[in-house]
């Protein structure tokens, strides 16, 4: 009873306290580049969640197995085989989803949400909660990038679930289109927030109003380590310069 | 003695004090540019005093409303948010009604969109987003035509002609039909070249440049009222002559070499688009701009490179508010390579060496 409490826990930590993109900061390159329509958003957003759970849980496996000093490695090879899996399987059923996530499919691999929840989770924690967290992790993950991609999609280019058709066949319903209606009242979409600077301009935005959520809700902050925890301590700028001060 | 019986005041520095206050500056910019958007007005007609109109208030309302929301101290009174709706206004252009099937209802609904949309990324994501006024990282009103020129490109150029012009509805800049017709590509002097232009009517002559019939924005047209406004600003030292000569300059030279030395061209693209307004009004920004005089001819010098190198290479046929943007965001470098150094206080280079051969 108390480990499915706490598997709870794990699974809605993921969803606001712990936002990996909100509130960690992890992931930003694909929650920036592949948010310009609500399909490649909530594709992305699975794809990962699959290779996230699968390999929480492969690492959370075999945590007392992988001697620590090869870790890294050897969750890359782990991560690297899913995303394989996942990959493939996309280009084989939605082949057009795989044709407009482009290389953010295969960089799943090198996504600090993966990596980080390898390290910082999955590799000290056993399966049933790895799993948990994956799941958590990969649903905030795929929210955060719907409610991105929903704004800038209907903003940006006057459409809303544009495509839906080549991810799931709801009775051949294949989204909304604004922009005729728009173009018979002398209007145009916004533009800009399709683009990159419009992205991180919004991003910014979101981000903003997910903490200010969180902390009108009394959730604490995320929890950041200081200095000396960063394996980069050594070599960092700002530690050295904090010993010189000292 | 009576004044031992005066309180004095014990303060640290600064305690000359100027009389200078945020709205007099503000009012001040005001008035030199009002005479520029008078002549939009009777150039482009009533529909330019609308777009005016529309983007003060659209400012003044987001100002007002994300102060309120943000809960700090309301600051419409400085006046900063008319100035910058003003300046925005002068970037957009009057729509050409030929772009919007001819409905003037079409082009007065973008009209609204166009100036809502600027005035929000100007107010709120530039200025209240950074921490309000002289905390922007950058120009407002310059980030507001920005995100519109990227946003809408088929209206920021849908220029309507000047009403003086019977013949034309539609029209390009002068600048864009500078850029357009591959004048450095055919043989021939450049000179005779725009000349001939000019007399076949492609393009305005030099005193319809100079005065402002011609297309192009609403505020941005009458080069001789913006000098005006310009000078008035000198006068009241509003402004200092450093970052405003510097860019113009810069322009100047690199146009007459590219040329090969055709004065009537760099005529043209002295007084042809936003080079003037920008120059005057929105690269002088005490915000976005350097303190020194060093850092100032530095930061009026790159905005002449990067205008010039746009207007020259690129397929964009204005560069002027990219190039006060780009050098917005290299004002902090700038800043900290001209520091001053305090008096008495040797070089650090100085200091280094003296203290090696020691």
């Amino acid at each position: 009873m108390a480990e499915k409490k706490s598997c709870m826990k794990e699974f809605t930590k993921g969803l606001l306290r712990e936002n990996p993109t909100m509130r960690l900061v992890l992931g930003t390159c694909p929650t920036l580049a592949v948010t310009t329509s609500v399909v490649n958003a909530i594709g992305m957003g699975l794809a990962a969640t699959v290779v996230l759970i699968c390999s929480n849980v492969a690492i959370s496996a075999l945590r007392k197995v992988i001697p620590s000093k090869v870790r890294i490695p050897a969750y890359i090879v782990i991560i690297a085989s899913f995303v394989t899996i996942v990959q493939m399987i996309v280009k084989a059923f939605l082949p057009v989803l795989d044709e407009s996530l482009g290389i953010f499919l295969p960089l799943i691999v090198v996504n600090c949400i993966i990596l980080g929840r390898a390290e910082a989770f999955a590799s000290k924690n056993p399966v049933l909660l790895s799993a948990a967290d994956g799941l958590g992790m990969g649903l905030g993950f795929t929210a955060a990038l719907f409610c991105m991609g929903a704004v800038r999609e209907i903003l940006g280019a006057g459409t809303f679930l544009a495509g839906i058709k080549d991810l799931v066949n709801i009775g051949g319903f294949n989204g909304f289109d604004f922009s005729d209606t728009l173009a018979n009242i002398g209007l145009a979409p916004i533009t800009i927030f399709i683009l990159p600077a419009g992205g991180f301009f919004f991003f910014g935005i979101i981000m903003a109003l997910t903490n200010k959520i969180a902390s009108g809700k009394g959730l604490p902050k995320a929890e950041l380590h200081g200095c000396e925890h960063c394996p980069m301590a050594a070599s960092c700028s700002r530690s050295t310069l904090k010993e010189d001060a000292q | 003695m009576s004044d031992t019986n005066k309180i004095l005041t014990v303060s640290a520095s600064p305690h000359v004090k100027s009389n200078d206050t945020t709205q007099r500056i503000m009012l001040d910019v005001v008035l030199a540019l009002v005479p520029a958007g008078i002549a939009g007005c009777v150039i482009f007609g009533m529909r330019a005093l609308l777009v005016i109109a529309l983007c003060i208030g659209f400012s003044v309302l987001f100002e007002f409303l994300s102060r309120k929301i943000m809960k700090r101290s309301n600051t419409l009174g400085d006046l900063s948010a008319v100035v910058t709706g003003l300046l925005l206004a002068y970037n957009i252009p009057v729509l050409d009604l030929a772009k919007f099937d001819g409905k003037l209802w079409k082009a007065t609904v973008m009209t609204v969109l166009l100036c809502a949309v600027g005035s929000f990324f100007a107010i709120v994501v530039t200025k209240q987003f950074f921490g309000g006024l002289g905390q922007n990282f950058a120009n407002p009103a310059i980030v507001g035509r920005i995100v519109l020129l990227v946003s809408f490109p088929s209206a920021m150029t849908a220029f309507t002609a000047p009403r003086q012009a019977v013949d034309a509805i539609t029209t390009a800049t002068p600048l864009g039909i500078l850029s357009d017709g591959s004048l450095f590509d055919r043989a021939g002097d450049i000179s005779a070249q725009i000349s001939s232009l000019s007399a076949d009517g492609y393009l305005p002559d030099l005193l319809s440049m100079l005065v402002g019939v011609k297309g192009g924005c609403i505020g941005e047209v009458s080069g001789i009222l913006l000098i005006l406004g310009g000078c008035y600003l000198l006068m009241r030292r509003v402004i200092s002559p450093a970052i405003h000569v510097a860019f113009v300059g810069t322009v100047a030279v690199f146009m007459l070499i590219a040329s090969r030395g055709s004065l009537p061209f760099v005529a043209y693209e002295i007084l042809g688009g936003g080079l003037l307004l920008g120059a005057i009004f929105m690269a002088t920004d005490y915000t976005t701009s350097p303190i020194t005089l060093k850092g100032k001819i530095i930061f009026g010098i790159g905005c002449g490179i990067v205008c010039s190198v746009i207007r020259l290479f690129c397929s964009m046929a204005e560069g002027v508010s990219y190039a006060i943007l780009l050098m917005n965001i290299a004002c902090p470098l700038i800043e900290m390579a001209t520091k001053p150094r305090p008096f008495g206080v040797e070089k650090e280079k100085k200091a280094k060496k003296e203290e090696k051969t020691a």
